[in-house]
């Protein structure tokens, strides 16, 4: 057994910056992350950070635009207490030495995004978030926090009380994938899931293999309600053939998107008429899959995205990685020809239910970055907003989980407060109690506290023991193999669960991940080694995406209106009388419990008024 | 160039452990069992075979812990081809229909995270960014030489990161700016010096390909070397913490025993100038030395 005071799950860029604030707290804080550091997806991240740093902007105006970008589904604390601490965060990042672009003065540059009222996107090229991801692991390095890669978290340590509320959370189980060693990591004062979102669960997805949504499954299954998971983003510029992403940037510098008939279509159809191709993503997204629903798309399946007019040097100096990823990915010269691009899973707005701290309603459970909904983005997420939200949540939960005096958070957490419980109108049985390896354990929320009599180490050493029992059933059984139950899972997510959905759609997408799940207790795992078992943790990771698909279909299913990035066929329009609500989902023992929490509008010197969203 | 697979004691070390747990045990009686999904997956491979659009692949495969797999080896695929198939598609191919086994690290399928370098046809090649058409067949995926292998193309990355972590590779400045939000000034000309080294993804495949560091354990290498450079000319640091960053390049086992065969610059994936970023800081030790003459 390992024991620090912070345990944080994951590296990239929120894990990075909760470690280093953890540290600078003083806290004894380590790192549990399945892939190296340098590994994480942040490093894919393109477009830039935004942050009211100039003369002309303020955090004020940056808040308005989020809010409005949300579609009024965002909590007024948390996008405030975005919006005024970005631009600190982006200064400590470049005191820290990142290479960001600069002007003439040699200050650091930023440009236009979807969205913004102003151009406050500070950016390093086309690849943000690789310099933002070295950066602060160079800072790790530094600060000598120990990172334990490529060990694989598990479960999580938390204890049994029937109520979510009441259970605290001891630490996890992590897998060691070099040696086969499962082992306990307990955590004194706190641990903090940054483990990314769940794109996986889509097969057109600009997100890497890694992608799982680990953290947010774990959570769920251990009682933190999911928040908002129906809320997908599909970014309107990933490459049809892979799904790579093309920055938003390449609009924001000036790019324009044409239709098989030449025709700019985000004016020319309407779709768009002030911002064009810089409105909103969700907006975006829709108008081009209209666009080839219609009969308007290039190949029947996407639409072009032209830079060629920005001229070489502009696109050698601020897109050049643009340049490199559609000639390696798609074989086009972006010089020279206009790049094809589709609409991909990007983002979940949705998550690990979270206050302005980082805190779950689990005591000493904390997530943020992609894996938590605090909630800033809502319906839908502004580009540009993601790697802020990782900074500045990051920071807040590594502070308060050291133990840092902080503001208590204006948000309610778990089922308190004001809140109201819903039925779930589903075609076949949702969850699986008790049908997954050593349930009481897994699906329980880690391990049983008999009485408040069990001590901390104990409590960790039984969620070890339980997990000891499950890689063995997984290693000695015998039958079919995860990636055939994985594939089939995406492909129906892809078709049913995406820009467009219906309810039709939306109850074959649960009957699918129903049979998916019924298969899934038939899987094994055919690799017998401890040696670097990748069949074993991948069959571990489909089990995670089954649990988040089915989350976000039930979500999508129950919210019969269209809000942001989730339009339905049977109500094409904004609901706030009945819907400025989040959605809650509760694992409630293996059989899941829908409920909502009102939207909370209210800011700190104003209320933000819902009106209607154009571009 | 050899591939290296770890001393035989340890590996008989490995599976005696794996062989008294209870896991194993049940494991070795249901290895039987297991016979029939192998046969449907060498079906399935005929079929692919017999199919003419397909391209073959000989992968290395060793697992210290697996018996039939202590003695390396390769496996041959026939994998169906698809137009714009990296390496890396055709092994997520390979792992998923024929032989979940299969084992290679791989992330973001984009060439940023830097996890699928491989030895690909005789050179350190990232899989995802590495497309079938363009290789003689069969195309021959063996792990990074000079690294020990854990376990088919998985190879071991302490040392490369140990070497990495050894030029005190984060930012720092003598003073930073008073003012509240004030960022330290960085002109256009200083950034576009030290850009292409800030874009390493940290994939080993320069230091795989290197031949001083596959005779000197201790040499630092093309990658760490590189990260020094990203420091050392960055303007934003003080002369002071220049002239330490230069003594940690300069030491024995630093950039003097670089012999400008420009393997490095050949292979890397992210087009560093790595050669030149050597040579130039050879060219700075030697200046900041004649200064203190």
């Amino acid at each position: 057994m390992y024991e620090h005071d912070v345990i944080v799950v994951g590296a990239g860029g929120a894990g990075l910056r909760a470690a280093i604030a953890a540290k600078n707290e003083g806290a004894d804080v380590a790192i549990v992350s399945k892939v190296h550091p340098v590994r994480s997806h942040t490093g894919a991240a393109e477009g830039g950070i935004n942050a009211a740093l100039r003369e002309g902007d303020s955090w004020e105006d940056h808040a308005y635009d989020t809010m409005k970008g949300s579609d009024y589904l965002g909590d007024a604390p948390a996008i405030e207490t975005l919006c005024k601490n970005s631009p600190n965060e982006v200064i400590q990042l470049e005191h820290w030495g990142m290479a960001f672009s600069r002007e003439e003065d040699g200050r650091v540059s930023q440009r236009p995004f979807g969205g913004l009222s102003f151009p406050r996107t500070t950016y390093a090229g086309a690849e943000t978030g690789h310099q933002l991801l070295h950066t602060m692991y160079e800072q790790l390095v530094k600060s000598g926090v120990q990172v334990y890669d490529e060990w694989h978290v598990l479960n999580l340590a938390v204890t049994d009380e029937e109520r979510p509320e009441d259970r605290t959370c001891h630490g996890v189980v992590a897998y060691d994938v070099q040696t086969g060693e499962i082992s306990g990591f307990r955590a004194r004062n706190g641990v903090i899931l940054a483990t990314g979102g769940p794109g996986q669960a889509f097969d057109h997805t600009t997100n890497a293999v890694s992608c799982t949504g680990d953290g947010q499954a774990m959570a769920y299954r251990a009682g933190v309600p999911l928040e908002d998971m129906e809320f997908i983003q599909f970014h309107p510029t990933s490459l049809p053939s892979t799904g790579v992403l093309i920055s938003e940037g390449v609009r924001g510098e000036g790019g324009i998107l044409y239709n098989a008939e030449g025709e700019r279509f985000m004016f020319e159809h309407g779709y768009a008429n002030n911002d064009g191709e810089l409105a909103s993503r969700d907006v975006v997204s829709r108008a081009e899959l209209t666009e080839v629903n219609e009969g308007r798309g290039i190949d029947d399946e996407y639409v072009h995205l032209d830079m060629r007019h920005l001229g070489e040097e502009r696109i050698l100096d601020r897109l050049e990685n643009i340049l490199h990823l559609a000639e390696d990915f798609e074989g086009v010269d972006g010089l020279k020809e206009p790049m094809p691009v589709k609409p991909g899973q990007h983002y979940a707005m949705g998550g690990i239910e979270t206050n302005e701290n980082g805190e779950t309603c689990v005591n000493g459970l904390y997530a943020a970055g992609e894996c938590a909904c605090a909630s800033v983005h809502g319906a839908n997420r502004l580009g540009g907003n993601a790697l802020p939200e990782l900074i500045v949540f990051g920071k807040r939960a590594g502070k308060h989980a050291a133990g840092a005096e902080m503001e208590p958070a204006k948000i309610e957490t778990g089922q308190r407060g004001e809140y109201e419980t819903a039925e779930i109108d589903s075609p076949v049985a949702l969850g699986e109690p008790g049908s997954f390896g050593d349930a009481d354990a897994v699906a329980d929320g880690g391990t049983v506290a008999e009485g408040g009599s069990v001590d901390e180490t104990s409590i960790v050493e039984r969620a070890v023991e339980a997990e000891r029992r499950n890689i063995d059933e997984l290693l000695s059984s015998e039958g079919i193999h995860h990636s055939e139950v994985r594939s089939d899972l995406q492909q129906s997510m892809t078709r049913y669960v995406n820009v467009f959905r219906e309810e039709e759609g939306l109850k074959q997408a649960l009957r699918d991940i129903r049979e998916a799940r019924d298969r899934y207790k038939d899987v094994a795992v055919s690799d017998p080694s401890r040696t670097f078992n990748t069949d074993l943790l991948q069959t571990i990771e489909t089990r995670n995406l089954l649990d988040l698909a089915e989350a976000i279909t039930i979500g999508a299913l129950a919210r019969e209106e269209f809000r942001g990035a989730h339009w339905r066929a049977e109500a094409p329009e904004r609901k706030d009388d009945e819907w400025l609500k989040h959605t809650m989902l509760s694992w409630n023992d293996g059989t899941p419990e829908l409920w909502y929490r009102p939207v909370m509008l209210e800011g700190e010197d104003k209320t933000y008024e819902p009106k209607t969203r154009s571009y | 160039m050899s591939t290296q697979v770890p001393k035989r004691e340890e590996v008989e070390s490995t599976t005696d452990e794996a062989a008294s747990s209870p896991g194993k045990q049940r494991r070795d009686t249901a290895k039987a069992d297991r016979a029939g999904q192998q046969e449907k997956q060498r079906e399935a491979e005929e079929r692919a075979k017999a199919n003419e659009d397909t391209v073959r692949i000989k992968v290395f495969r060793y697992d210290p812990e697996v018996e039939a797999k202590q003695e390396p080896r390769f496996d041959e695929f026939h994998v169906p081809f698809e137009k714009g198939m990296t390496v890396l598609d055709s092994l997520m191919y390979a792992r998923d229909h024929y032989d979940p086994s299969l084992t290679f690290r791989h992330s973001c399928r984009q060439a940023i995270c830097g996890s699928d370098a491989f030895f690909i046809n005789g050179s350190q090649r990232l899989g995802c960014k590495t497309q079938l058409s363009e290789l003689d067949e069969p195309v021959r995926i063996e792990p990074l030489p000079h690294q020990d292998v854990v376990k088919d193309l998985v190879v071991d990355m302490d040392h490369f990161y140990e070497q990495m972590h050894a030029v005190e590779p984060y930012f720092d400045p003598d003073e930073l700016p008073d003012g509240e939000l004030e960022e330290q000034r960085q002109s256009r000309a200083n950034r576009e010096k030290i850009k292409m080294s800030t874009r390493c993804i940290w994939c080993g495949a320069c230091m795989s390909s290197c031949n001083i560091a596959a005779g000197d354990n201790q040499y630092l290498g093309p990658a760490a070397i590189n990260k020094a450079y990203r420091f050392a000319m960055d303007e934003r640091e003080g002369e002071a913490r220049k002239q330490e960053r230069l003594k940690i390049i300069e030491q024995e086992h630093g950039v003097w025993r670089c012999q400008t065969q420009f393997s490095c610059t050949e292979v890397c994936p992210k087009d560093i100038p790595l050669t030149e970023h050597i040579q130039e800081l050879k060219r700075e030790a030697v200046k900041s030395n004649l200064k203190f003459w």
